[in-house]
């Protein structure tokens, strides 16, 4: 084998790995909403269903904090791209020195822990409240309200970077040259500053919204009492989890492909047009190509199709199929059953041991009595040294607590 | 109409950086007038401070007779066109030449129909529609005039247009420029380094070096009469030689170089040479002939000989002398034997001037 093929295989591999790793867990979470089985895996498949799917829909509580975060995100979008543009604007307009401090400055809050941040925003104006003499009930104790300037503290950073790396490539002669023709500096801000800022602004404010839906750490403390789709979701997760877990994940997927898929159809058909030639022609010339390049057909098109797999995975009933697994396991529990039975009777009839457990009286569950209460107080019963099993109590805990306990496990009484 | 543009006694001063010195002279109305310099003479702030982006730290900036202190750059009757043109790349053509009267809250029917005025003007009909990136440097060139002109400034201000262009569109552009002042009959102040653009287009022209403006003169004066050493050295190609004063006749000065030459020129600079003084010699390299029939006379070894078609460029070694000599290409090469020129000069075509920084290159 020569070392270009031998090359060429480690790539290959390592792509696959980095991939592998990159979105493993995502697949396995997507495969995950569509299996019946009422924990989140793979294996063993029992159905097919969209059930989790519908669980999520009537999860009122769950939508409940959606709608908190998509108003906590509006809110955050609205003030955070007019903060970060403003302080990338002052870091282009002042000194290289002063520009350093500034910039360590305006960027520490995202290097602050977010439950720092959380803790601060909620005791600040707390204290500002009540220092003004409001009760609880104002709007400094508003789990919106300080969600929002909780998340616009270090949100309104990653805005900033976003404009400072757009302002980078500004010429400002371009302001010059609007102040030189008669403009006010407001109508060269307006005119000629802004329009060019206009893709950043889209960019910063995607960012912005997506950071603050996703936000947990800072959201956590200072929502207060209301709740937004993170911390429900993370509640939910503590009280165990189901796959309309990853039901959620199947939908959050699905929505940044669409999205992601809709933008690069934007900037390819923006781009061949800025390229102007052939490349613009091919798509200006015939309208059935513009037609299909353009991204609201696209962004038309993979909605129609989601529309339809959300049609038809409503239309879909697994409750046969379930009740058919279901109908196998049964069984499977039955023959257990009857064969642990089989074989204690064995037992018995071979030697009558001391102090035979009453077996017969397992309990019909899955799990084979394990976690039945009498479970374990029957099972010490057949060490040798056990004096007096019968009376053992039926507790959990074999009767180790029980008062008598201790009295009776000595041998010299 | 035209205005005045007066510069009195200004200096700029960036922290402990004197950008500009002094600077005291009064520009005609319809003057098209040149501020020639190397890079970082302080031409360019010098425009800046016409237009409002710089204040000067002292003396003062009048347009028309009007003092300019605290008039912001939109208020001024002055169009600048940069060096990068700084176009607005979002915009169409016509919304470029435009923008100044959008800004006015001219109505846009009404703005339309001037930019396709301007359009016609600069010969670039019907192209209004296009982007700004579509043009050729040419075309943006004439779009940047066009805007400037779009609400009748009274002085327009041009901070090396050219120099983005290849060397033919530049010559080109040159007639053309000179050709839209006489049209529209404007003040035009025009920044440069390169002393071609200056001389072929300006009615006078002012040499600056480091902050100091040198000498104020039209092309033909500052060509034949320069006043200081470096006004000499950058306007044109020439020879200096460096020496002390022996001895005086009227406006003939003698001076002997530190090989012992003994040379004669015309007492320049308006001012007296007392012996032993060191001062310079310059000779143009037209102004050489080989044939070494003249009154000064050098005998350099041929170092070198560089062909440019019209002319030729013969490089001469003369010990611790380099000089350049020009000849026009008329199908002749002098006769060296021994490859020894001996350049020749009148005393007429050589000027002494005091001793001063020479401009580099």
């Amino acid at each position: 084998m020569t070392s270009t093929a031998f090359n060429r295989l480690g790539t290959i591999a390592f792509c696959l790995l980095f991939f592998g790793f990159l979105f493993g867990p995502l697949i396995i979470m997507v495969v995950t909403a569509f299996n019946s089985s009422s924990f989140p895996r793979i294996l063993p498949w029992d159905c097919f269903t969209t059930d989790w799917f519908g669980k999520l829909a009537n999860d009122a509580k769950l939508l409940h904090g959606l709608g908190n975060s998509l108003i906590i995100g509006a809110g955050v979008v609205a003030l955070a791209t007019p903060v970060g543009l403003a302080g990338a604007l002052a870091l282009s307009e002042v000194g290289p020195r002063l520009r350093g401090i500034l910039y360590t400055v305006f960027i520490s809050p995202i290097l602050m822990p977010g439950i720092v941040i959380g803790i601060s925003t909620l005791l600040f104006w707390g204290r500002i409240g009540s220092g003004l003499g409001f009760g609880f009930d104002s709007i400094f104790f508003d789990g919106f309200f300080l969600t929002i300037l909780g998340q616009v503290c270090f949100i309104s950073a990653y805005s900033m970077l976003v404009f400072m790396a757009r302002l980078q490539r500004f010429d400002h002669t371009l302001t010059e040259a609007a102040l030189d023709m008669g403009a006010t500096p407001a109508q060269a801000f307006t005119k000629i500053l802004l329009p060019f800022l206009r893709p950043a602004i889209f960019s910063s404010a995607v960012l912005a919204f997506l950071a603050s839906l996703e936000n947990y750490n800072t959201t956590v403390f200072s929502i207060v009492a209301e709740s937004t789709f993170t911390t429900e979701l993370a509640s939910k997760v503590r009280l165990g989890i189901d796959p309309s877990i990853s039901a959620v994940a199947v939908v959050i997927i699905a929505t940044t492909l669409i999205g992601a898929i809709v933008h690069e159809a934007y900037q390819r058909r923006a781009q061949a047009l800025a390229q102007g030639g052939a490349a613009a022609q091919a798509i200006l010339a015939n309208p059935a190509a513009a037609f299909i390049r353009h991204p609201a057909t696209v962004g038309a098109l993979l909605l129609a199709l989601a529309g339809i797999a959300v049609y038809y995975g409503k239309g879909h009933d697994s409750k046969a199929c379930e009740q058919s697994i279901l109908d196998a396991k049964l069984l499977e529990q039955q023959r257990l059953q009857d064969e642990m039975r089989a074989r204690t009777q064995q037992q018995q009839q071979q030697a009558p041991a001391p102090a035979a457990p009453a077996g017969s009286a397992a309990p019909s569950t899955p799990f084979g009595g394990v976690f039945a209460p009498g479970g374990l107080g029957g099972a010490p019963a057949p060490a040798p040294a056990a004096p007096k099993p019968a009376p053992a109590p039926a507790t959990p805990f074999g009767g180790v607590f029980a008062p008598d306990g201790l009295s009776g496990g000595k041998p010299a009484q | 109409m035209t205005k005045t543009v007066t510069l009195d006694h200004v200096s700029i001063r960036f922290g402990n950086y004197l950008a500009v010195d002094d600077a005291h002279l009064e520009i005609a109305g319809g003057e098209f007038f040149s501020f020639l310099g190397p890079s970082g003479c302080g031409k360019t702030t010098l425009l800046r401070c016409v237009s409002g982006f710089v204040q000067p730290t002292e003396g003062r900036v009048l347009i028309g007779g009007d003092d300019m202190r605290g008039v912001g750059p939109n208020k001024r009757p002055t169009a600048l066109i940069f060096q990068n043109l700084a176009l607005f790349p979002l915009m169409t053509v016509a919304e470029n030449i435009a923008f100044p009267l959008e800004v006015r809250g001219v109505s846009k029917k009404e703005r339309r129909k001037r930019a396709d005025e301007l359009l016609d003007l600069i010969a670039l009909a019907g192209q209004g529609d296009k982007k700004v990136t579509e043009l050729s440097g040419g075309q943006r060139q004439r779009v940047a005039i066009a805007r400037a002109l779009a609400v009748q400034p009274d002085i327009l201000l041009l901070d090396e247009p050219l120099s983005a262009l290849d060397l033919k569109l530049r010559q080109h552009m040159r007639t053309e420029l000179r050709e839209i002042q006489r049209r529209v009959g404007l003040t035009f102040i025009y920044i440069t380094h390169d002393q071609g653009e200056a001389l072929t287009m300006s009615d006078r022209v002012a040499v600056m070096s480091r902050g100091v403006i040198e000498q104020v003169a039209d092309p033909v004066t500052l060509y034949d009469k320069p006043k200081t050493a470096f006004v000499a050295s950058f306007v044109g190609e020439t020879n200096a030689i460096a020496g002390k004063v022996t001895a005086r006749d009227g406006d003939v000065v003698e001076i002997e170089s530190a090989s012992g030459l003994r040379l004669r020129g015309i007492a320049a600079g308006g001012r007296n040479y007392p012996i032993g003084e060191t001062c310079l010699l310059f000779v143009r390299p037209e102004q050489l002939r080989p044939d070494g029939g003249a009154a000064n006379v050098i005998q350099a070894k041929l170092a070198g000989d560089e062909f440019e078609g019209n002319a030729r460029h013969l490089l001469l070694d003369a010990g611790d002398l380099r000089l350049r000599m020009m000849l026009v290409n008329d199908g002749r090469m002098p006769d060296v034997p021994d490859g020894v020129v001996k350049a020749g000069f009148d005393v007429e075509s050589a000027l002494v001037l005091p001793d001063g920084p020479l401009a580099k290159g």
